[in-house]
């Protein structure tokens, strides 16, 4: 019986100052693997200085169905937004 | 040549990485999953950046105007002084990640004593090396932590390995005379130094691996002196052809 | 879900892509479209890998510590391409294991150009400069295409693609103000590699099946006769500068359109390698499949070492 090495999700640091961000996924059997590989594979061209691994399984996604519910109910309130605001042209540093 | 000493050390030195990278590079494209064949090729590309260091500087020193390439490629076999070891073949993952730990391990320390070489150049190369060989040293260890453990079947392999390859680890240690003359210089690496220390880092990761030492106390040797195992025709008919077939021809 | 439900739910699909939204692997799709994009996307990833070989065979061999590197790291980078292609796929629910299979047993097809021996030094210089050249027209469109991964995946690619192209025409110069024998033998090189890189672009649009859904899709921006046109266009005026005569007699200048003319090309010889009777087919296919079977006890040998410790670590927990 065999069983496949379980996917990763490969975050990557690209220097100190930024966040980590996806750069794609890869195969290992355990963390460290993982962690090693995606060295091998994604920091070839010195593209980091910091990689997290988690595995895809433990990743919840929304579902794009309730789309709608989740996100469109902020679509309204500009008043978030600083140009929702009416100043004078005078006022400065604001 | 002024410095025959100092050449004939760093060829040795240069040759174990130029071998051991020739072997890796037979196997991009032909390992276990891409993930290792792209790992597989990192530490391939590490080797070959060591050699041309190491040969450049071997050049210079020889002072015939010589090229890297005409040092990694244009010599006779008795005249290339790596250790067995790096030169024993792919036969299965088992016995590539055993020959890489059990060269990695002594590599290590080797480039660490380095560092405090007389020899500026040697230390700079010592000084970018062991961050490669550190992360190479890893790498094979935990591989044959996961294959000593794995199943019946990969520990079964994995041993074999050990088994076939460790008669190749004392000559690491065995010091030539150009070695002698560049170790009293301060230049060279007192390997006695570390001997121990090398079998027992080795002792207790086999051992975390449920694999064991051997119980042979023989040892087989050579390769330092240019005298090497069969295999070695066949890898320098490789590396040497275009040379070969094609000489004074630039690239 | 009634069939007007769907009909409705293609509509909207299409008209996100036509304005030119991504679709990201969880959005609803038509299932023509998860299909083409698996089928597209493993192609192109068991060609990446089959494509490692041909190389591969030449990294032993190669003529100076340089050229070692070189082509390790370009080998190398097939491999990546590779592995985030079939990333890329997984994001829509096919394992890698079962692309595989795909492959080796026959069932998934790759680029036929991986199916022509590599037998001088001459063919990494003219692997890297036709074959890449060709892979690079094909797929810097492919970096806007609406499958968001694959998107993302061409784009990191077409950015490791292109010290291919370079270092594959730097063979080739350096033939080429070399020796007799070694202008001789790039140019033999161009004589084998420059017609299969051609056929590489696909059929012609007339014989090219799914053209008009691709566009649409955008997994296709132009049509196979236009990026083979591209393709000549750019390449003649290298090969002259490498002093290098493209084995087609028929080729010239044509000022009216503004285009090289080209002769025909044997397309019996390409159907002939598609349906696996090239020269290399059996052998690329039979080095695929040891390296995956001989590496079976290994990637065993490490999910069980995993399984264990994890158990290990449980046990330590209660
Ligand atoms: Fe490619
Ligand atoms: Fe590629
Ligand atoms: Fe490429």
């Amino acid at each position: 019986m065999s069983k496949n090495w379980p996917l990763w999700e490969i975050f990557v640091r690209s220097k100190n100052g930024l966040e980590h961000r996806h750069f794609g996924s890869l195969h290992a059997s355990d963390a460290e693997m993982a962690l090693e590989n995606a060295r091998d594979v994604y920091t070839r061209r010195s593209e980091g200085v910091s990689i997290w691994v988690v595995e895809s399984s433990n990743i919840t996604a929304s579902n794009p169905e309730n789309n709608g519910e989740l996100f469109e109910p902020a679509q309204d309130k500009v008043y978030r937004h600083p140009t929702f605001y009416d100043l004078p042209d005078e006022v400065k540093h604001m | 040549m002024k410095n025959q000493n100092l050449y004939n050390y760093i060829i040795s030195i240069a040759d174990n990485s130029l071998i051991l990278a020739q072997r890796l590079g037979e196997l991009c494209g032909h390992g276990p999953t891409l993930e290792t064949d792209i790992a597989g090729t990192n530490i391939s590309l590490d080797l070959i950046g060591q050699t041309r260091n190491y040969y450049q500087y071997a050049a210079k020193i020889q002072g015939e105007g010589k090229t890297e390439d005409d040092l990694a490629f244009l010599r006779l076999e008795r005249e290339y002084k790596n250790v067995l070891l790096v030169e024993q073949p792919n036969d299965h993952f088992g016995y590539v990640m055993g020959r890489q730990y059990l060269f990695d391990v002594f590599h290590l320390l080797f480039m660490t004593e380095m560092l405090n070489s007389k020899d500026e150049t040697l230390a700079a190369i010592a000084k970018k090396g062991i961050k490669e060989v550190s992360y190479h040293k890893r790498f094979s260890g935990d591989w044959i932590k996961r294959l000593g453990d794995g199943t019946e079947e990969s520990n079964a392999k994995m041993q074999e390995a050990i088994d076939d390859l460790w008669v190749y680890t004392d000559e690491l240690f065995d010091i030539t005379e150009a070695d002698a003359a560049m170790i009293s210089e301060g230049i060279g690496v007192d390997t006695s130094k570390f001997k121990e220390l090398y079998y027992t880092e080795i002792l207790a990761l086999l051992t975390e691996a449920n694999l064991t030492i051997p119980e042979s106390k023989y040892f087989t040797r050579g390769g330092k002196k240019g005298i090497h195992s069969e295999h070695m025709g066949y890898i320098l008919s490789d590396l040497q052809y275009m040379q070969r077939t094609y000489p004074n021809m630039e690239w | 879900m009634s069939n007007e439900q769907i009909k409705n739910l293609e509509e909207i699909f299409e008209a996100r892509i036509a304005r030119d939204e991504k679709i990201e692997p969880k959005d609803w799709m038509p299932e023509k479209y998860r299909k083409t994009h698996i089928r597209q996307m493993s192609q192109h990833a068991h060609s990446e890998i089959i494509g490692m070989l041909p190389e591969g065979n030449w990294i032993t061999r190669a003529p100076s510590l340089r050229r070692k590197a070189a082509l390790l790291a370009k080998v190398q980078d097939e491999a990546g391409h590779g592995l985030y292609l079939y990333s890329a796929c997984e994001t829509l629910g096919v394992s890698r294991d079962e692309l595989y299979e795909q492959l080796h047993t026959g069932k998934a097809k790759y680029s036929s150009i991986f199916n022509y021996p590599t037998v001088t030094w001459a063919d990494m210089g003219a692997i890297g400069w036709l074959v890449d050249g060709a892979a690079i027209i094909n797929q810097v469109p492919l970096c806007n295409t609406s499958f968001g991964p694959y998107a993302r995946a061409m784009v990191r690619v077409c950015k490791e693609e292109s010290f291919h192209q370079r270092q594959g025409f730097e063979i080739m110069l350096k033939l080429c103000n070399g020796t007799q024998e070694q202008k001789d033998m790039a140019q033999d090189a161009l004589n084998r590699w420059w017609w299969p890189s051609l056929m590489m672009l696909g059929p012609t649009d007339a014989e090219s099946i799914h053209t008009e859904q691709s566009m649409k899709w955008k997994l296709k921006r132009k049509s196979n006769d236009d990026l083979r046109q591209q393709f000549i266009d750019q390449t003649v005026p290298q090969a002259e500068l490498l002093g290098l005569t493209i084995p087609d007699p028929d080729l010239k200048w044509n000022d009216e359109k503004g285009v090289y003319d080209f002769g025909e090309i044997d397309w019996d010889e390409f159907w002939q390698v598609v349906k696996g009777h090239g020269p290399c087919n059996k052998k690329r296919m039979k080095d695929r499949v040891s390296a995956w079977d001989n590496g079976k006890w290994v990637r065993d040998a490490a999910m069980a070492h995993a399984e264990k410790k994890e158990a290990k670590k449980l046990k330590e927990a209660i």
